[in-house]
């Protein structure tokens, strides 16, 4: 049973500058007693609240969506849900296999060839090597790469990159699916392969949450949304409502 | 932490206070375990950054063993003179030093990177972040297996005696990965909030090789300074570096570095559970 519940969730970022990223600059200040040099090394770091009291419950076929203007704290909430970044209070518990789609090339390794970065997505997706040799040739017949799976990837483009990490990416069915902005994939061929795919790989899935600027993408797949502002959750409930009170929000 | 929490209040010690509970712990431990079960990942990431590294060149990952043989060969040589030793006594002791401190200071100097290395993969992915240290113990252990050539090229070159003492290396290496394991841990969380760290620490390392005994022997300081003894690299070095000379290792060398290994696990174990959840916001 996958199920996801945030409660009394907070998040703040300490925001270093170079003399606070120094150890040294920070024994001296310690040895100083913090007077000399409080102007450079100031004793208090400033802190972003990136999330602040954020509840969320999420069970078996749930879709929601996220929205919020940039920095409302989108990312960071799907960081937490990932189990990437843990709150500074509050409780998060998942239940079933997390797969977070981010920003999807990172992480892939530029000097490795193709083949090589399947491997390695794969693992990090938890799959065994064996598993992965099964699944080896789809993955490869799917991204129509042929024998530029040999060469390291540097050598691809961006859209070639974005089809390997999406072909790898969707042959594993979690059961927690976190997605991070639109997912453009290439040229238009494959767009259409991509989204039949991406159609029957979710379908199966107990959950997902779609974070996006893309009001027509958050409205096709997620029947409810969660409105987003200044780290807060503002409005949970129909997309429709959501994107209305996301406007009213933007003054429009 | 309660959520009375103010933007602005220590932020050390709050984070700190909150590293401390029990529930961090657990999850470090946690992360320990699951990270191990995921070998076959990080020795991937251990393969690929090693071929990698020389991918372009077409001598590939021999170039280590290349450049460990001319490293060994001038400086046997050149201090072999300056010492006034002889060569068929010297070079094998230089050699196992040198092979043996070329695995310390990589374990130390790639610990500190661990984190800040992997920031792409740990802020898309969601693995537990004992896996990048794992990866450089991996990394650390297949350069090992490229170097030790030049010392047993060495050593049968000069003859030297290699019998069962042999298996004594065994043990020490383990334990010195144990102790990189900590160190890495350690030194890789401390790396991820102070960005000068690593630069203190390989200067650190550098000064270590000189006043450690690698290109010279122990034996040629007068009256065995007590320094000596409490550097702890000289036992790291000597409980590895004696059998492969076919010596046995000495009872005290292996106390000694029992004993670091003890303290060096306890804190990295607590440093490990105060500030583990933090990496991701330091790196």
């Amino acid at each position: 049973m996958a199920s996801v519940v945030l409660e009394n969730v907070w998040v703040s970022f300490p925001i270093y500058s170079a003399a606070t990223r120094s150890l040294k600059n920070r024994l001296i200040q310690s040895a100083t007693g913090g007077q000399i040099r409080a102007d450079t090394v100031s004793q208090r770091i400033p802190v972003v609240q990136a999330l602040q009291d954020v509840n969320l419950a999420l069970k078996e076929g749930d879709r929601l969506g996220l929205i919020g203007h940039n920095g409302a704290g989108k990312t960071t909430l799907l960081r937490v849900l990932a189990g990437i970044y843990e709150p500074n209070s509050g409780r998060v518990a998942t239940e079933g296999r997390v797969v977070p789609l981010f920003d999807i090339t990172l992480g892939m390794n530029l000097e490795s060839t193709g083949y090589e970065n399947i491997i390695l997505r794969g693992l990090f997706l938890g799959l065994k090597r064996k598993e992965i040799r099964a699944r080896m040739d789809e993955i490869a017949e799917f991204t129509e790469l042929g024998e530029f799976l040999n060469l390291p990837i540097r050598t691809y483009s961006a859209g070639m990159q974005m089809r390997l990490a999406f072909a790898v990416s969707t042959s594993v069915i979690p059961d927690i699916l976190l997605l991070d902005e639109g997912i453009g994939v290439g040229d238009a061929a494959f767009l259409n392969k991509a989204r039949a795919r991406l159609e029957r790989f979710t379908e199966q899935i107990p959950i997902i949450v779609l974070s996006s600027h893309s009001e027509d993408l958050v409205r096709s797949m997620c029947p409810n949304s969660l409105l987003m502002e200044h780290g807060r959750i503002v409005f949970v409930g129909p997309t429709d409502e959501a994107l209305a009170h996301y406007r009213a929000l933007r003054g429009w | 932490m309660s959520s009375d929490y103010q933007p602005g209040d220590s932020f050390f010690l709050v984070q700190l206070q909150h590293g401390l509970e029990r529930e961090q712990l657990k999850r470090a431990w946690h992360d320990i375990r699951a990270g191990w079960s995921r070998h076959e990942l990080w020795v991937t990431l251990a393969i690929q950054d090693v071929r990698q590294r020389y991918r372009r060149s077409k001598l590939g990952p021999f170039w280590i063993t290349l450049s460990m043989a001319i490293m060994v060969l001038a400086l046997g040589v050149l201090y072999g003179q300056i010492f006034g030793q002889e060569l068929k006594d010297y070079l094998p002791f230089l050699a196992a030093g040198f092979v043996v401190w070329n695995l310390i200071a990589s374990l130390i100097n790639e610990g500190c990177q661990a984190f800040i290395l992997a920031e792409g993969m740990i802020r898309q992915l969601n693995a537990p972040l004992s896996i990048y240290v794992y990866r450089i113990l991996a990394s650390a252990s297949i350069a090992l297996f490229h170097n030790i050539w030049v010392y047993l090229a060495v050593a049968f070159w000069f003859g030297v005696k290699l019998d069962w003492v042999l298996l004594w290396v065994v043990p020490a290496l383990l334990i010195i990965l144990i102790n990189g394991f900590w160190a890495a841990l350690f030194f890789g969380v401390l790396s991820a909030r102070f960005r000068d760290v690593p630069l203190i620490i390989g200067s650190l390392m550098q000064l270590l090789f000189f006043i450690t005994p690698v290109i010279w022997k122990p034996e040629m300081l007068p009256g065995r300074a007590l320094w000596l003894q409490l550097n702890p690299f000289h036992h790291l070095v000597e409980i590895m570096r004696a059998p492969l000379l076919g010596q046995l290792p000495g009872l005290a060398n292996w106390l000694f570095v029992i004993l670091i290994t003890l303290g060096g696990l306890a804190l990295a174990a607590l440093f490990y559970s105060a500030y583990r959840w933090r990496i991701a916001y330091w790196i």
